[in-house]
């Protein structure tokens, strides 16, 4: 049984390295969407891990460009060095970009402070979400969840099936054997994709670090004005910021390891200013990147109610 | 960490050697508390997380004052709520030696399908027994699934041994149990290990309370077993996902190389067509390159324009797969709807989806003895064997020489739901040696004689609702203007050609593929063919469509209400169905799926049978049919 003489003499090459495993998943992933879908998005949050789904989509399609917009669902509080880096990232990559602004919520006055976290992100995230699906008519959406962020994400499917109406089931989702992805949906449901569900937070770092992916800079260590709040450095990126008594904005060294609303998401205290830094500094972390999130510490199932509810 | 030392590190990670695995067993087994338990020993549990778990092990813990590790992975809130876990879950954890990807899932029978979509993408199983009741029912399930889907290395992992006085003797005796049943399934290695999860013996640390145990902890096994196979050493296949055609002058195609390998000059061929070709390039967008093998995800170019599409599959010239549209198949059954031979489903074969009935049900399998039982139809969770048919010939290879290109699910065509998955044993070579006679005399020329365009009216609706009636005026009138019509009437065709079939769920759909056959034979001969039967499943009237071109089938749907119908009741049968004389009787105890889209919708409450017929008649002239 070894020594089969039709097997080729070709040079044994080197096992393929993890990398190269993760990154032949997500990109069979992708294919399968644009193959079998009428109108996939993906959505783009700016963040490392979109930009690793971006980079991974760039390489699925070549030399023809991936073959669905970009979306991304403003909240108006995003970091500003975030929509910068947006903008610069579509036209060097040459890509269709929708934003969408839930104007509703913008004319109700949801903001982060007076509306409270849970709120804000319900209407101008989530909401918004469901706003710009609906508008468009999109019957897939790639998202840029991993497994290992969230014990409900662990949960998930990589096709995940959701009803008209956005909503997700946990208690009855599709089973999904081998690669064999079961994309049927009717009119008005659609399926939510998450191509990189296999990857860790180090994958992702060291994807990055190998292919050079651009980043927002808001993940390198720099000094930046910040507030003390609740426990959290919040970084005060506007005005719009109003300081309570007793608070001062101070210059101090900081870095982000997840990105979102400026006034959700918590710095920390580092001098990682390079990639190298950054990741030597995330191998000795001691929380999860997570923990910098306001928006997911109000109760442990969180997550899940949100997701159940349309959330990405 | 110096730069010098984060590159060494980096370069290890990428070293490492990986793992799929999953855990399963019977419920409170403790499969999520030993994965817990995994996580936690090789520090893969930040701060904050340990803190929230600490907080849950307050409130929804089994495990007193200590840390329930089980909540680290029960991740949803019903779960949490009733301490059972209901869906797989994905964890990673990786060592100095290997990275692992761990699929922990549920142990209720009603959920296995979710422990199956967890087998099917690992190489080893770890499958768990509590040392107090020995080998279940479940552990036999879960090991006969494992086999099924082709794991080949399995641990049985003997948990809550402390709980069994760490006893040499019960370790033992479940070990021989295990294997009795387990030699029957052809795994390549089985080890057990006695272990508590609880407490961490044998799970990463050699257990104190266990010198008669010289075996490997269960870590120490997990990251020095080999499970590899060679997929490259395998002929070449690559279903072909996407065709890439960015401009006029490259047209590639995008796919995942299943098994083999690939370089440019090398001869392949399309599989379904056996048209021949060679390798021009691998484009990647770092490079052409020079050779490409399994797992990698490439775009190929050939040398010659020939035809290709997604749903194609590439493969080596001398080395092809099995063509053909019949092929017996392993389905486990994953729907509360149960299995109906005769049903048109579609199935998902690589990059290619089509309808497809399962013909013959040859027998489902016991999980407990695996012997082989008779069967009619598959329920929730069962296993059977079955001759299936393919609309179109499909490329494949046998599951068990290659888990890509010899695996499908079975799709539901109504809820779009996956309900079953299949592992293909054989081709069937019935397609390829019985050849389709092409015939001078065909369709056209036969309706051209008769001067009339031949139409396959449908006619459904509930039993008494007036179908057979209405079919029989219309038939009168389309005689009487010199059509050349037959009659099909469920009634009468039970008498004959289906008088070997019941009222099972089973026996309407064959009855009903009899007669769309039937039908279709005789719009091929020219005919205008009225068929009246209750035809209760919306499935089956769609595959009745199917069979004639576009434009040669019409659904009648005779909408009469179940009290109408009831109070008429013409032939007596809902007196004695209500009786209980009849059992399976559509409107009451089975079920009746109206039309969504019916061309010609009758009432038959307002209109008389004959007025009935004169507006079905009215259609047929406005769809130009008749003159």
């Amino acid at each position: 049984m070894h020594s089969t003489p039709t097997v080729s003499t070709k040079l044994q090459p080197p096992t393929r390295s993890h990398l190269a495993r993760l990154e032949a998943e997500s990109i069979f992933i992708m294919r399968e969407v644009a193959a079998e879908f009428s109108n996939p998005v993906m959505l783009y949050s700016i963040g490392k891990d979109s930009s690793v789904m971006l980079h991974l989509a760039m390489k699925a399609f070549y030399p023809a460009k991936p073959p669905f917009p970009l979306l991304h669902v403003d909240t108006t509080w995003k970091f500003r060095e975030m929509i910068t880096f947006r903008d610069k990232t579509v036209s060097r990559l040459g890509l269709n970009l929708l934003v969408h602004i839930n104007e509703e919520g913008t004319k109700r006055g949801i903001n982060p402070f007076d509306s409270g976290s849970a709120i804000h992100t319900q209407v101008m995230k989530t909401e918004g979400l469901k706003q710009a699906l609906d508008k468009y008519g999109f019957d897939a959406a790639f998202g840029g969840a991993r497994r290992d962020e969230e014990k409900s994400r662990a949960k998930e499917r990589i096709f995940s099936f959701r009803t008209a109406s956005h909503a997700w089931d946990p208690k009855n989702q599709r089973p999904e054997l081998w690669n064999l992805f079961n994309t049927r949906v009717h009119k008005g449901e659609s399926i939510r994709v998450f191509p990189l569900s296999n990857w860790t937070e180090l994958d992702i770092w060291q994807y990055i670090l190998v292919e050079r992916i651009p980043l927002v800079p808001l993940y390198f260590a720099a000094k930046r004005p910040v507030v003390e709040r609740g426990g959290a450095l919040i970084m005060r990126d506007d005005d719009r910021m109003k300081l309570a008594p007793g608070e001062h904005v101070r210059e101090r060294l900081v870095r982000f390891r997840t990105l979102g609303c400026y006034p959700l998401t918590g710095a920390i205290e580092s001098s990682a200013a390079t990639l190298e830094d950054v990741v030597a500094e995330m191998l000795t972390a001691r929380t999860s990147e997570r923990q910098g999130r306001v928006i997911d510490q109000d109760e442990s199932a969180s997550m899940e109610k949100k997701k159940r509810e349309g959330y990405f | 960490m110096s730069p010098g030392e984060l590159k060494e590190y980096l370069a290890a990670q990428e070293r490492k050697s990986f793992l799929r695995f999953l855990t399963c067993g019977s419920v409170d087994d403790g499969k999520s508390t030993l994965i817990g338990r995994l996580l936690y020993d090789t520090k893969l549990i930040f701060e904050d997380q340990l803190k929230t778990l600490e907080k849950d092990s307050k409130k929804h813990g089994t495990t007193g004052d200590d840390i329930d590790f089980a909540l680290l992975l029960d991740g949803l809130e019903s779960e949490r709520e009733q301490g059972i876990t209901i869906d797989v879950a994905y964890r990673f954890f990786s060592t100095s030696k290997r990275k692992f990807i761990v699929a922990d899932t549920p142990g209720h029978e009603q959920y296995t399908r979710n422990m199956a979509t967890g087998a099917s993408t690992a190489d080893l199983a770890v499958i768990l027994v509590d040392a107090r009741k020995g080998v279940l029912t479940q552990t036999r399930r879960h090991a006969f699934i494992c086999s099924l889907l082709r794991i080949r290395h399995v641990i049985l992992a003997i948990n809550k041994i402390d709980l069994a006085h760490y006893s040499q003797d019960i370790f033992e005796s479940i070990d021989h149990e295990f294997r009795d049943f387990a030699d029957k399934l052809g795994f390549a290695s089985i080890v057990s290990i006695p272990l508590s999860a609880r407490f961490g013996d044998n799970v990463i640390n050699q257990s104190l309370s266990m010198p008669w145990y010289s075996g490997p902890t269960l870590l120490a096994h997990l990251e020095s077993i080999d499970v590899s196979t060679d997929l490259e050493a395998m002929s070449f296949r690559m279903p072909v996902q996407w065709v890439n055609r960015p401009n006029l002058d490259f047209r590639g195609f995008a796919g995942t190389i299943a098994s083999g390998r690939i370089a440019p000059g090398d001869r392949v061929v399309v599989a379904n067509s056996g048209r021949l070709s060679t390798v021009a390039r691998i484009v990647t967008q770092n490079g052409d390159l020079r050779e490409a093998g399994a797992g990698d995800a490439v775009t190929l170019t050939l040398d010659d324009e020939v035809d290709v599409s997604r749903g194609d599959m590439l493969a080596a010239a001398g080395e092809r797969p099995d063509v053909s549209d019949q092929f017996a198949a392993h389905i486990i059954w994953m729907s509360e709807e149960e299995l109906l031979p005769g049903r048109q489903y579609l199935i998902k074969i690589g990059a290619r989806s089509v309808p497809a009935t399962i013909t013959e049900l040859k027998h489902k399998i016991d999980v407990n003895s695996l012997e082989h039982f008779a069967a009619k139809t598959l329920q929730l969770n069962e296993v059977g064997y079955c001759n299936l048919s393919a609309s179109v010939p499909i490329a494949f290879d046998r599951y068990a020489s290659n888990r890509h290109t010899g695996s499908f699910i079975v799709i539901d065509r109504f809820t779009n739901g996956t309900v079953g998955a299949g592992m293909i044993e054989f081709g069937l070579r019935r397609a390829t040696n019985v050849h389709w006679q092409a015939l001078d005399i065909n369709k056209q020329v036969r309706a051209s004689q008769k001067g009339q365009k031949p139409v396959m009216l449908w006619f459904t609706g509930l039993s008494g609702s007036g179908k057979s009636t209405i079919a029989n005026i219309v038939e009168k009138k389309l005689n009487l203007s010199g059509r050349h019509t037959y009659l099909l009437d469920g009634d009468n065709v039970r008498h004959g050609l289906n008088r070997d079939l019941g009222f099972t769920d089973a026996d309407r759909v064959e009855n009903i593929r009899r007669v769309a056959e039937t039908a279709k034979l005789f719009v091929d001969a020219g005919l205008i063919v009225l068929v009246s039967f209750i035809s209760p499943f919306r499935s089956e009237r769609r595959t009745a469509r199917e069979l004639v071109q576009q434009g040669e089938f019409l659904e009648v749907y005779v909408d009469t209400p179940l009290e109408v119908c009831m109070s008429r009741d013409p032939k007596g049968l809902y007196k004695r169905a209500q009786a209980g004389e009849i059992k399976n009787f559509t409107g009451l105890d089975s079920p009746y799926e109206p039309p969504e889209a019916a061309e010609i919708h009758v009432n038959t409450v307002d209109l008389s049978p004959e007025a009935a017929a004169d507006a079905i008649i009215e259609k047929l002239r406005a769809e130009n049919l008749i003159a």
